[in-house]
């Protein structure tokens, strides 16, 4: 061992020869060693080592600088001086030492280079460092250009980038642990249906090729057989024989092509194939040698050892051969082969010739220069110069060498060649043929013969036995029994396994167990591949699969062991090392049942399976193919018909599925693997047993939530208990999806219209119910609003509040979402207040005027109110006079369609509330005696119309309402004020007609719908749409609630800037009077007379979709948007000042009306009814204005009220109305989306006519289908007279001036009476603009007409339509009732 | 009707709302509803209804009894929609306000004979947690819509419940002609079928 003395200075000795003096000394302290006289000096000498020191002491210099400019130079040099003993190391080292000579440092920071920071290392371990890496060899290269040792960039950051972990190391919890897993590509199961598969293997035996308990006889032994099987194949092979023959055939081949022409074509095959021949013909002779070899040596073992282990006899029978034919053959041959090899030969020397020719032509050449060279130098002797470059040049490209003559080959070395290899590898001629044959016949020395060793070997022998265990997939399935370890090493098992197998197979692994005694020892373990599915135990053949095992064992009998080196010769040489390795011959198969039916999986059905076949050369095939007609299907399927197969069987699955795919002739295999095929188990019923059966019809229709189906109840349960009445309904509507209905509609352009409508209301419907299964929070829990700070603390201030304060507040009513709600659960509130200017009756006969008077004082009029909704009547208390106040409520229940209380289905109902005001008329008989007779009858006096969907949308509405009477009220007259004159008298001939104040709610508060705000596309300019939005979102943050559109939806979806609606269209021709005044109103009525159709009905809530004029026209269809849009435009064309209002009406809600401005007067237009107010007129439905839209801009209502009555219209006005375009942002001059013209079909005469004739004929039927219990008797002459009547009522309507129906009515009572006599008459005219049959039936009904109970009344009822251009159409309906007096 | 061809099948439930475990509250009642399929109709009995107010006894342990009988007949011609019983939970709160305590459904047992069943509560969470201060101060906690949400499977995703105790409902099931339509409902003969043993009238297998 070291000592530790030794060990120090291993480590610390300084072995390189003594440096340079400069090398420990600062720059500073060399410049001053420079200029001071002894400082150079003393070093040296100090460091001169002495002979003594050089052991044990080191060598240490401590230069240190101090202040005053002297070195101080510490040299300690004792071996005790350990503790300091690397204090030379530390020293600081000049730049000049680490730099090379004459190079100045270089500082790559100051060139502007990046370097980066270095890692922090302190000065002295620096110096330490520098100095122990200069005393190394090539030490300088670790420095950089400014003599610092190169380093990296500091990698360390100064914050830690990896987050703190916890807990990593120590206790992670086990069940935290990942665990490997392999991943599994394919599924587990590779059967359909049932693992009826099943694999065969059978484990035929076992061939121990070494064992360690072989003696060295067995080695031999098994040697020699090896050598003998391989023998045998050879044999079997022929290799020799069989290139002997080509080799004649190439030179027979060789001769004739010679005889035709001298072309050598074959002579570099018949080379090759020779040289194969005869090293196949050398390679047999060898292991014939060896063979001979072996089992002499096998003898002479079995002589030294006088005993025999082994069976083995090797025979060689001699066959002899008739010398002479035999010495001819190989004369021949030896010739031909010289002949061959001498031609070879001669053509090698030809091209070799050639080859020399070329070259000594060069040569020579080359010479010729060189001599040239040669005479020119003494020709010229200015040349000179460049003579001797020229030739100090000669050396350098020497000539070429001489060229040898090529040697000719000569005959008779080629033949002594042939004739050595000849003997060398083949039989001598005449010599006898010999013929190995091993034979086991020999016998095997009794145990007594055998010294100990042997017997114990043999007794080891004895004591073992082996057994195979099968293993499937790495899963052990089966072994074999265990067999005793015979003498000659063979086991034979001969044992066939059937594995039933539901997984598909991934190995098969045999492994080869030794027993001894009770202990198991694993010896090896075999892969078997997996067989293709087409090898079946018929034709699978036995396959022998080697293994070896590398495991040491030793003996100390006569076992040779394994692993250990072996040595047959005396002295110990010639070394060969054995490992137990040995044969299993096994087979694997796929099994067969009883029926010859292969258990084998389908191929073509398992892609999957097929990544486990690689080896099987052939491509996956399908089990199909060796039946024998592979691709011909036509066959497969006739035998597949004659054999009757059985489709459902799934071992023959394979087969239906090419059948199917031949017959449908499409491939449908498919590649992926699904257990869907258990589908069918579930399936209670069949697919056609569905389709047939009405009670799972209407069971899947009512899941389908089919409108007509979506809350039947009480399925019947029983099949015949649902009659295909059920389903007449929905049958229908599916039906007349394609069948136009003219009967109900006027024309078939109509009904297409109809159709288009309601397919787009199919599409919205069907797209809310999907969104109605998607519930919000607010859906599902109540819960109090989220308080803002400010609300907190005023509820806080709440708490102390009295519970009933005397002075109750509004409370905000609970909203209910439609979901949970059933039949009888909503109700609709109808609060009716008061009338204003009720018509009053007048006298019959032509009275006085101071009679009238008299009469006027008694009874004026007894009106009440019946309010109509879903043919549910209510009705109010009579009042008395023309200005009545009921201040009553009252309930209407409400039903939704089919049960269905949803939004999208609340807003799609079209009902109406009719609000109708009648006169109640008591006729007291007293002419009987003594009964009193009071008969009461009631006379319409007028109505308001308000849709349902809109009291849903606005949840309430509140306001007075124009009452729309009839133009011609007969018996009726409207009361005059007294005074007549006034300026009051002005505004009341404005808004003629009576007036009726209601409130109308749904209790309890439905949601209403939201409008769900999609972001469509459009191609509009996005810096107007970005503009819009925020213009949009800046007018709802000051004034919430003020209704602004700056861009609507048109029919295709897309999003269009609001002003591209206005331009001025053209009105029909017929319209156009001269007289501006009655244009106006024509046009006016034109537009009203075009069905209204709200959109919140058709579109339910998405959005209002807005169709450009011609589209209106001709969808004649549209709500109050369209309807505004268009007269806005014919106004335009008329050339007035005209705007669009967007804002808020009643009833409608939101709504767009239109604004003139006419003789300084502003006049607002109620596109749907053709009216027109004043700027102040109190019965103006427009209630709040939004914002005004034309051509070129749109201005948003920034005054703080927004009734027409407190605003000024002034666009002009900054401070009144903000524009959407700016100086700043100026018109970008967007196009109209509207038609340059509108094109109009002509008013059309006949169909007027034919839908009049069938108006009056249905209402006819009506009336007397709503008297069921009483003769229903018609006035002709009053009929014929009412007809008479109507077109001049049309004429009066669309003509201006409000007293026209005054003088009418007058003028109509007054003709009916001069016509009928004493009849005491009530009847009016009905109007409306024709969309349907139905409205028109509705109408009529809720006048109440046919509720006359006097005995002796006739009717009278007359139609007159209208028509208008382009199929617009007015209704006149003239009802009348006549009662005797 | 005929009676070996039957059109309908008919469910009896007898029964009580025994009681409930509420460990933090008192003074609780309970209301109860039963929510049905389309093609189910009650026959005769109460399909709503309201408890007493119950307070916690000394000695019980903590329990809350209402016992309050729930009969009901219901007939049928489609198993699917099978009815649920479901009940919510009132009491007043610290302040005396009436808040709901629990909200809790199952299903009518399917099969005849005496069933006991003790149903979850839980209430609807208030969705911040300051809300959850307010509604605690006011009185006003988050309830469902309505009760019968919570026997369906429809927009419970949306909702984030907490739970509150149990209450202990008892059936008695007798079925009519369930057979005879074709439907099979559980066990004939198991050990928890005495009742209908005894009112064979009304028992499924009658030939």
């Amino acid at each position: 061992r070291p000592t530790t003395e030794e060990a120090y200075n291993f480590f610390t000795l300084n072995f390189e020869p003594e440096p340079e003096p400069e090398e420990s000394t600062s720059g500073k302290s060399q410049k001053q060693r420079k200029t001071g006289e002894d400082g150079g000096q003393e070093p040296e000498e100090a460091e001169e080592p002495s002979p003594e020191q050089s052991q044990d002491r080191v060598r240490c210099t401590l230069i240190t600088w101090d202040g005053n400019g002297s070195f101080r130079r510490d040299v300690t040099c004792t071996s005790a001086g350990r503790k300091t003993g690397f204090s030379h190391l530390r020293v600081i080292v000049p730049i000049s030492v680490k730099l090379p000579e004459n190079v100045r440092p270089r500082y790559l920071e100051e060139e502007g280079l990046y370097v980066g920071e270095r890692p922090t290392v302190t000065s002295t371990n620096e110096n330490i460092l520098e100095n122990r890496i200069l005393k190394m060899e090539e030490g300088a290269k670790w420095f950089g250009d400014d003599g610092r040792i190169i380093a990296l960039p500091d990698p360390i950051k100064e914050s830690s980038t990896r987050p703190p972990l916890f807990h990593m190391e120590d206790d992670l919890d086990p069940a935290l642990q990942t665990v490997y897993r392999k991943v599994s590509c394919h599924h587990p199961y590779i059967i359909q249906s049932g693992g009826r598969y099943q694999l065969d293997v059978d484990v035929s035996g076992l061939i121990f090729a070494h064992h360690p308990l072989f003696s060295r006889e067995h080695v031999l032994a098994s040697r020699l057989a090896q050598l003998f099987d391989q023998y045998l194949s050879r044999q079997r092979n022929n290799l020799a024989e069989h290139l002997t023959d080509k080799l004649n055939g190439l030179r027979n081949t060789m001769r004739n092509m010679l005889e035709i022409h001298s072309e050598l074509s074959l002579s570099q095959a018949m080379q090759n194939t020779r040289l194969l021949r005869d090293g196949e013909q050398e390679k047999d002779r060898m292991l014939l040698k060896s063979l001979i070899k072996v089992w002499k040596e096998l003898k002479a073992l079995r002589e030294f050892q006088k005993f025999a282990n082994t069976p083995y006899k090797l025979y060689l029978r001699r066959e002899n051969v008739d010398r002479q034919s035999d010495e001819r053959q190989y004369e021949s041959d030896i010739l031909s082969e010289v002949w061959e090899l001498e031609a070879e030969g001669e053509v090698d020397y030809q091209s070799k010739l050639a080859e020399y020719k070329k070259q000594l032509g060069e040569w020579k050449a080359w010479k010729r220069k060189q001599r040239k060279k040669k005479k020119g130098q003494t020709q010229d002797e200015t040349e000179e110069e460049d003579q001797e470059v020229s030739e100090s040049e000669g050396p350098d490209e020497e000539g070429p060498p001489k060229p040898e003559p090529p040697e000719k080959l000569d005959f008779e070395v080629i033949k002594q060649q042939v004739r050595e290899k000849a003997s060398r590898i083949r039989r001598k001629p005449g010599e006898a043929n010999l013929i190995p044959e091993l034979t086991a016949s020999g016998k095997i020395s009794e145990a007594e013969l055998c010294p100990r060793g042997e017997l114990a070997r043999r007794e080891d022998v004895a004591r073992r036995s082996v057994f195979i265990k099968i293993l499937y997939n790495d899963k052990e399935v089966s072994q074999t029994n265990s067999r005793m370890l015979t003498s000659d090493f063979r086991v034979h098992f001969g044992e066939i396994f059937n594995l039933k197998i539901v997984n598909c197979p991934r190995s098969i692994t045999l492994q080869v167990f030794e027993e001894v005694g009770s202990s198991c020892l694993l010896l090896a373990q075999v892969y078997v591949p997996v067989p293709h599915s087409s090898v079946l135990p018929a034709n699978a053949s036995i396959e022998e699969f080697e293994f070896s095992s590398n495991q040491r064992v030793m003996f100390d009998h006569e076992g040779v062991g394994s692993d250990v080196p072996l040595s047959f010769t005396a002295e110990g040489s010639d070394n060969v090392i054995l490992l137990t390795s040995g044969k299993v011959s096994c087979c694997v198969s796929w099994g067969v049942d009883e029926d010859d039916v292969p258990l084998a999986p389908p191929m073509s059905q398992h892609p999957t399976l097929n990544a486990f076949f690689p080896h099987s050369g052939v491509g996956p095939v399908d089990a199909i193919s060796h039946i024998g007609s592979s691709g011909d299907t036509k066959k497969i399927s006739e035998w597949a018909m004659q054999s009757r197969l059985d489709p459902n069987d799934p071992k023959n699955a394979s087969i239906m599925q090419l059948l199917k795919v031949a017959s449908s002739g499409e491939v449908t295999a498919p590649d992926y693997f699904r257990l869907e095929q258990l589908q069918e188990e579930f399936n209670f019923a069949s697919d056609e047993e569905l389709a047939q059966s009405r009670r799972f019809r209407l069971l899947a229709l009512r899941n389908q939530e089919v409108p007509e189906f979506r809350n039947y109840k009480c399925v019947p349960s029983r099949e015949r208990e649902v009659t295909d009445k059920v389903f007449q309904d929905y049958e229908k509507r599916l039906k007349e999806g394609e069948i136009i209905d003219t009967k109900e509609h006027l024309d078939s352009h109509r009904a297409l219209v109809a159709k288009y409508l309601q397919k787009i209301r199919e599409a919205v419907i069907h797209r809310f119910l999907l969104a109605s299964h998607h519930f919000l929070l607010s859906d599902m829990v109540i819960e109090e609003e989220m308080p803002c700070f400010g609300i907190l603390g005023l509820n806080l201030f709440h708490l102390a509040e009295p519970k009933r304060p005397l002075k109750p507040q509004r409370k905000e009513r609970k909203k209910v979402t439609a979901q949970n709600l059933s039949d009888g659960d909503i109700k609709l509130l109808v609060n009716v207040l008061r009338a204003y200017d009720i018509p009053v009756r007048r006298s019959q006969s032509s009275m006085t005027s101071d009679e009238v008077f008299v009469l006027r004082r008694q009874v004026q009029v007894r009106p009440f109110v019946e309010v109509s909704f879903q043919r549910n009547v209510f009705q109010t208390t009579t009042a008395d006079g023309p200005n009545p106040c009921w201040n009553e409520e009252l309930q209407l229940p409400f039903r939704a369609p089919n049960g269905d209380y949803s939004i999208a289905s609340l807003q799609s109902v079209k009902d109406d509330v009719f609000i109708n005001i009648f006169d109640e008329v008591s006729d007291k008989d007293k002419d009987k005696g003594k009964t009193l007779h009071t008969r009461v009858e009631k006379h319409w006096l007028g109505s308001v119309k308000i849709p349902f969907s809109t009291i849903y949308a606005q949840s309430r509405i509140d306001g007075t309402f124009k009452v729309n009477t009839p133009a011609v009220l007969l018996g009726y007259s409207k009361e005059r004020s007294s005074s007549n004159t006034g300026a009051y008298e002005a505004m009341q001939s404005l808004c003629q007609g009576a007036f009726i104040t209601l409130f109308i709610t749904i209790e309890p508060q439905l949601l209403p719908g939201e409008s769900i705000r999609e972001k469509f596309d459009s191609q509009e300019d996005e810096r107007l749409l970005q503009a819009a939005e925020r213009f949009e979102r800046v007018a709802a943050a000051e004034f919430p609630g003020r209704p602004c559109t700056t861009t609507v939806v048109d029919l295709n979806g897309k999003t269009v800037f609001i002003t591209r609606y206005i331009r001025p269209l053209n009105p029909p021709q017929e319209l156009l009077a001269e007289e501006p005044q009655e244009a106006t109103a024509q046009v006016a009525r034109f537009v009203s007379l075009i069905p209204s159709l709200p959109d919140r009905v058709s579109f339910a809530g998405i959005c209002d979709l807005w169709s450009t004029c011609d589209q209106f026209l001709t969808l004649l269809a549209g709500d109050e948007e369209e309807h505004a849009v268009l007269l806005c435009n014919y106004f335009l064309f008329l050339g007035k000042k005209a705007w669009l209002v967007i804002g808020t009406a009643i009833p409608e809600g939101s709504s767009a009306y239109v604004l003139t401005l006419e003789q300084g007067r502003y006049l607002i237009w109620n596109p749907g009814s053709g009216q027109y107010y004043g700027q102040y007129d109190t019965f103006c439905p427009l209630q709040a204005v939004g914002c005004l839209v034309n051509a070129d801009n749109v201005w948003f209502n920034i005054q703080e009220h927004t009734s027409p009555m407190r605003i000024s219209f002034d666009v002009s006005r900054a401070n009144g109305w903000r524009p959407f375009f700016t100086r700043s942002f100026a018109h970008p001059g967007l196009s109209s989306v509207q038609p340059e013209e509108l094109v109009y079909r002509h008013s059309d005469k006949a169909t007027a006519v034919e839908l009049q004739e069938r108006l009056e004929k249905l209402l006819r039927d009506k009336l007397m289908e709503w008297r069921p219990h009483r003769p229903t008797r018609w006035n002709r002459y009053c009929t014929s007279a009412l007809k008479h009547f109507l077109p001049s009522l049309e004429q009066g309507a669309s003509g201006p001036g409000g007293n026209a129906g005054r003088d009418l009515a007058e003028g109509h009572r007054h003709e009916l009476q001069n016509l009928l006599g004493d009849n005491r008459i009530s009847g009016f005219p009905l109007h409306m603009a024709f969309s349907e049959m139905g409205p028109v039936v509705e109408a009529v009904h809720s006048t109440g007409v046919h509720t006359i109970q006097t005995a002796n009344v006739e009717f009278a009822l007359a139609v007159y339509v209208h028509p208008y251009p382009n199929n617009v159409l007015s209704v006149w309906v003239y009802l009348a009732s006549l009662v005797r007096a | 009707m005929a009676a070996n061809n039957p059109s309908v099948f008919l469910l009896s439930v007898n029964g009580q709302i025994e009681g409930a475990n509420f460990p933090s509250y008192d003074d609780l009642y309970c209301k109860y509803c039963f929510v049905y399929g389309q093609d189910w109709m009650p026959t005769t009995g109460l399909e709503e209804g309201i408890t007493q107010i119950t307070c916690k006894g000394s000695q019980s342990s903590h329990k809350l009894i209402w016992n309050f009988p729930l009969d009901i007949t219901f007939k049928s011609t489609n198993p699917s929609g099978w009815p649920q019983l479901v009940l919510s939970v009132y009491g007043p709160d610290v302040f005396g306000n009436d808040v709901v305590r629990g909200y809790g459904a199952t299903h009518i047992p399917l099969t005849p004979g005496k069933h006991t069943r003790t149903l979850p509560m839980f209430v609807p969470e208030p969705t911040w947690r300051l809300q959850k201060f307010t509604s605690w101060l006011w009185g006003r906690r988050p309830e469902y819509t309505d009760p019968k949400v919570v026997a369906q499977g429809e927009g419970r995703e949306v909702t984030r419940v907490c739970s509150q105790g149990f209450v202990t409902v008892c059936f008695n099931i007798i079925m009519k002609d369930m057979k005879k339509l074709g439907y099979d409902s559980g066990p004939s003969n198991s050990s928890n079928t005495q009742s209908y043993a005894t009112t064979s009238g009304w028992s499924t297998d009658e030939t």
